[in-house]
């Protein structure tokens, strides 16, 4: 196996077969998507750094220790791409703003730790929306990534880096962060596999805050079984995260390999679709639910009354541990340091500001204030304090239904993929991008967004699974049961146009 | 009538004629833990600037903290001591404002929530027992410490630079806050002086702080107002911050009564603000003004795990507690055979363990008393030092009264070796050895001055041969002088009779 296009087109289980069959070595595969990114990222914009030598290293020294007859972890040698919200020793960990600027870390995070240890190269750090604010990728200080389905639109966000360098096959493996949708949203505007694993079950450590209640590391992938090779890798208790669970990870590769679904009693949430939902949205969903049923599972709808107040609560949680999670970059220790114009011998408070007006874009200032405005003396009982209570009915809503059902299944976004710029001067046409993400991450319960085909517009639909908390298993299972349904229809895994640069 | 009035300050003598003082005391507690409350660094005192540091302390994009078991349990054992409740489930929260020394500018903090309260604290003061109550101690970590470089005042107008060292950035705390108290009479000063005197006692006991006042480990905020004499309605407080010493703590209250009562009695207001207090002069100055719109933003820290500690494990602390310090005073006094009065002045002085340690290590109660409480308190005035920071040991104080004892040092003698022993001279042994100080009790030598003295005084000697006796007395006072008081003066006594009768 020696095309180098062959290769790119390979998942990640499909890489690491042929490494372990010595049909091709880590450098080879590694050479082939530094040579795609090369020859294809000036069209997407997917990376912010990519380290080619690093990843070649990586890959020498494990086709190295294969040679020697190492027995090697499972995804050894396969690359990946990871979200430059994550630390990174020796690479520029920027969060897509101006106000981190060419820092590199001292440390990395515990998900980059054990991709190394798994002897994955990391090929680079992907693009976001700046401190991952955002569900279009528009908000980089770095400039947008482009949709690979259509280069005049939006992967989505705030993973849009990730999401559109699996897609495009940049990467066969990414990691992305999701605090209210930015894996699953991107995955299905993208037509990939975005997981958003259980809060806690994969460490935060090293990955910079934007809402730390909300935020959770996952896979983004091209197929399912990908997704939990890649979720067994990273998660698991890391004593450095003190909110990490202190349990193994949910067996999730061995249901990502049975996909049954027989017998599945899956909820069908009324709040998520319907209204907002654009009709070739709504119709890919409901062809789902069809196969689903078709092969055995119980499907019925159930009702999950809060989730109306998701958006709302999120908007006001989020921001608040915003606002206190990015008073830290004050231009005191490192970072961007700008001094006010016309400003003899600056104070240090006119220094942090004029850095922070600056390092900060548009996105980042609102949701400071808004989270500042939440949180302060004779609001905070009306809005954060309120937002807690919706926040705990959020999740007795999902105790409710699992109490019904086994998983829960929605639409993952509204729309597909909309225009660059369409909704970047309406910040609350953006917010509902997440509406059908975002109680996910308030309960803190595992998520998993899969493609279920193109809509009306020819572009990539995603429809998500949610499970109670620590039965990540459980998406595994139904999403590769629907996978497979769907393969089986389409006659093989629906791809992007190639684009060139 | 309001406004910048300051009035004359009122000799506290009068101002509590008229006034009433109400205090709040808050004291900061360094624990002695090895490492800091959120992560591995060592929490040592000094040090290369910025080298005990980590990510976490530094607060590094990225960085999470993880509770220091340790600090809890001392926590606890703190809470136990002072009678307090213990929570059963509590959160820390983050205080968030900006402070070139605090690395994530919030300060992880209890706030609601603490580890402990509802406790109090029994404190005597000349024989009367007074109970001040405590509102609750909770745990916190501590901040960086700023030096600003190049100004007049060391503070930070007028500064050229600043300078910073993380190094005691994380390191635990425990705030204890007591409730208003309110004592009648002029005692009000010396009961806050006799609280962080007992609550010194009661940490170093427990073990869990080194409490040295003069290394900011154990710090005291006097909050004071006045009320007109059978008022209820409370006055405007102020904040003397980060004071010191025992000593520091009677005289800044003192000061704020005259200052207090000085602005009222002028028709003015006092300004709630935060004061420094000066050991030079025993005055305060103005800190920044603490407005009622100071506003910290208060909310539960997402990134950390509730602490929960469990009834077993506290009904263990509890077992374990050491015996409370009024306990142990009445217990000591039983056992040592003082008087109220030698106790209360022992205690006064901060000389209880100083004179344990003496007696442990083998001196008389009557002597330990008497050197800490007569030679050394009177170095210790006059070096404006506590007792315990003088440079001379428990075990030092023992020997030289054991010297004393055995007949090779007289009290003048012994006063020059604490002289040598302060001065850094080396153990008592050395500095006897160093001076020459031993007493003379060779025959041979003293045989020799005798002579001399009966020679050079014939009409003396002629005397004690007429069987006058008490003549000798001048015969001792030339041989001692001539030994440099180096002799013993009963020896000598011995020979000048065995020669002349």
């Amino acid at each position: 196996m020696t095309n180098t296009a062959d290769l790119t087109a390979l998942s990640g289980a499909e890489i690491a077969a042929a490494l372990a069959a010595g049909e091709t070595t880590s450098v080879e595969v590694t050479q082939a998507f530094l040579d795609r990114i090369a020859s294809h990222d000036g069209a997407i914009h997917a990376y912010l750094h990519v380290d080619a030598d690093g990843a070649l290293a990586t890959a020498a020294d494990v086709d190295r220790r294969r040679a020697a007859g190492e027995v090697l972890a499972t995804l050894a040698g396969v690359p990946v791409a990871v979200k430059d919200l994550l630390c990174t020793v020796g690479q520029p960990t920027t969060c897509g703003s101006r106000i981190l600027d060419g820092w590199v870390p001292p440390y990395d995070a515990t998900v980059v730790t054990r991709l190394r240890e798994a002897g994955m190269p990391i090929l680079g750090k992907t693009n976001l929306d700046e401190f991952a604010m955002g569900s279009s990728t528009e908000h980089s200080a770095y400039g947008p990534t482009r949709n690979p389905w259509d280069t005049d639109r939006t992967p989505g966000g705030s993973g849009g880096g990730s999401a559109a360098a699996v897609s495009a096959r940049l990467a066969p493996l990414a990691v992305g962060t999701d605090t209210g949708g930015s894996i699953r949203q991107p995955g299905a505007l993208t037509g990939t596999v975005g997981v958003k694993p259980t809060y806690g079950g994969v460490s935060r450590q090293g990955i910079v805050a934007m809402a730390s209640s909300l935020d959770q590391a996952g896979p983004v992938t091209r197929t399912v079984l990908d997704a939990a090779l890649l979720h067994q890798v990273m998660g698991g208790h890391d004593p450095l995260d003190s909110t990490s669970i202190d349990a193994p990870v949910p067996p999730v590769v061995e249901a990502a390999r049975r996909g049954d679904v027989a017998g599945l009693r899956i909820g069908v949430v009324r709040e998520l679709s319907g209204e907002g939902f654009q009709s070739g949205v709504q119709e890919r969903f409901d062809e789902a639910v069809a196969l689903l049923t078709a092969a055995g599972a119980t499907v019925t709808e159930v009702s999950c009354p809060s989730f109306a107040q998701a958006l709302a609560t999120y908007y006001l949680v989020m921001p608040s541990e915003v606002s206190s999670n990015l008073a830290r970059f004050d231009a005191m220790r490192y970072g961007l340091r700008s001094f006010p114009e016309g400003v003899d011998d600056p104070s240090a408070e006119q220094v942090m500001a004029a850095s922070r007006d600056a390092g900060f874009g548009d996105e980042v200032k609102r949701r400071i204030i808004l989270g500042t405005y939440a949180l302060s003396s004779g609001y905070y009982d009306a809005y954060y304090g309120s937002a807690q209570k919706v926040r705990a009915l959020v999740a007795a809503d999902f105790d409710a239904a699992f109490a019904e059902v086994d998983v829960l299944m929605s639409p993952t976004a509204p729309t597909t993929a909309f225009p660059l710029g369409e909704k970047l001067d309406d910040p609350l046409a953006m917010y509902l991008q997440d509406v059908a993400t975002i109680p996910a991450n308030l309960a803190g319960v595992p998520g998993l967004s899969l493609p279920a085909g193109l809509a009306e517009d020819g572009l990539p639909v995603g429809v998500q699974f949610l499970a109670p908390l620590q039965a990540d298993d459980r998406l595994y299972n139904a999403a590769a049961a629907l996978e497979r349904l769907l393969l089986e229809q389409w006659g093989g895994p629906l791809a992007p146009p190639e684009v060139s640069r | 009538m309001t406004g910048n009035v300051t009035g004359t300050l009122v000799p506290v003598d009068e101002a509590l004629s008229r006034y009433a003082p109400v205090m709040g005391l808050e004291v900061h507690v360094e624990l002695n833990t090895a490492t800091k409350m959120f992560c591995g660094c060592p929490a040592v005192f000094g040090g290369e600037p910025n080298t005990n540091v980590c990510p976490v302390c530094l607060g590094l994009p990225g960085a999470l903290p993880v509770v220091n078991g340790k600090a809890v349990e001392s926590a606890i054992r703190i809470g136990l001591a002072l009678n307090c409740e213990i929570a059963e489930w509590c959160r820390f929260a983050r205080k968030n404002y900006f402070y070139p020394d605090m690395p994530k500018n919030f300060q992880t903090s209890q706030y609601d929530e603490p580890i402990a309260f509802d406790g109090f604290m029994d404190v005597e003061v000349e024989g009367e027992t007074y109970r001040i109550e405590i509102e609750r101690a909770h745990m916190e970590e501590d901040t960086g410490k700023s030096s600003h470089m190049g100004g007049a005042t060391g503070r930070i107008h007028g500064a050229d630079y600043s300078l910073l060292d993380y190094n005691r950035a994380g390191i635990p705390l425990i705030e204890i806050v007591t409730r208003t108290i309110e004592v009648p009479g002029d005692k009000a000063p010396l009961v806050a002086r006799a609280y962080v005197q007992q609550l010194r006692d009661l940490v170093l006991a427990l073990g869990v702080s080194d409490a040295r006042m003069d290394q900011g480990s154990l710090r005291c905020d006097v909050n004071l107002s006045l009320k007109p004499t059978g008022s209820s309605t409370l006055g405007t407080r102020s904040e003397t911050k980060n004071v010191n010493s025992f000593r520091s703590v009677e005289r800044a209250a003192r000061y704020e009564i005259s200052r207090h009562a000085g602005i009222l009695d002028a028709g003015g207001s006092v300004v709630q603000e935060t004061r420094h207090f000066h050991e030079d002069t025993g005055s305060t100055s103005p800190g920044r003004e603490k407005s009622d719109a100071e506003d910290y933003r208060y909310f539960p820290e997402p990134d950390l795990a509730p602490v929960a500690p469990s009834r077993a494990w506290v009904e263990e602390l509890r077992a374990t507690l050491p015996e409370p310090p009024v306990e142990r005073r009445r217990r000591l006094q039983a056992e040592w055979g003082f008087s109220d009065l030698e106790m209360r002045d022992t205690a006064g002085a901060g000389a209880m363990d100083l004179v344990a340690a003496t007696i442990d290590a083998g001196a008389t109660p009557a002597a330990a008393r008497k050197w800490w409480l007569s030679e050394l308190a009177r170095r210790a005035n006059e070096a404006e030092v506590e007792l315990a920071e003088l440079a001379i040991t428990p075990a030092d104080v023992a020997r030289i009264q054991a010297l004393v004892d055995d007949g090779s040092l007289n009290d003048k003698l012994a006063r020059q070796v604490f002289d040598g022993v302060l001065a850094g001279e080396g153990t008592p042994d050395e500095v006897v050895a160093g001076r020459g100080l031993a007493i003379v009790s060779d025959d041979g030598a003293l045989t020799e001055a005798v002579d001399r003295a009966i020679e050079a005084n014939p009409g003396v000697a002629d005397k004690i041969r007429d069987g006058k006796v008490a003549a000798a007395g001048a015969l001792i006072g030339a041989v001692m002088k001539e030994m440099r008081g180096q002799a013993d003066a009963a020896k000598v006594r011995e020979l000048i009779l065995s020669r002349l009768t």
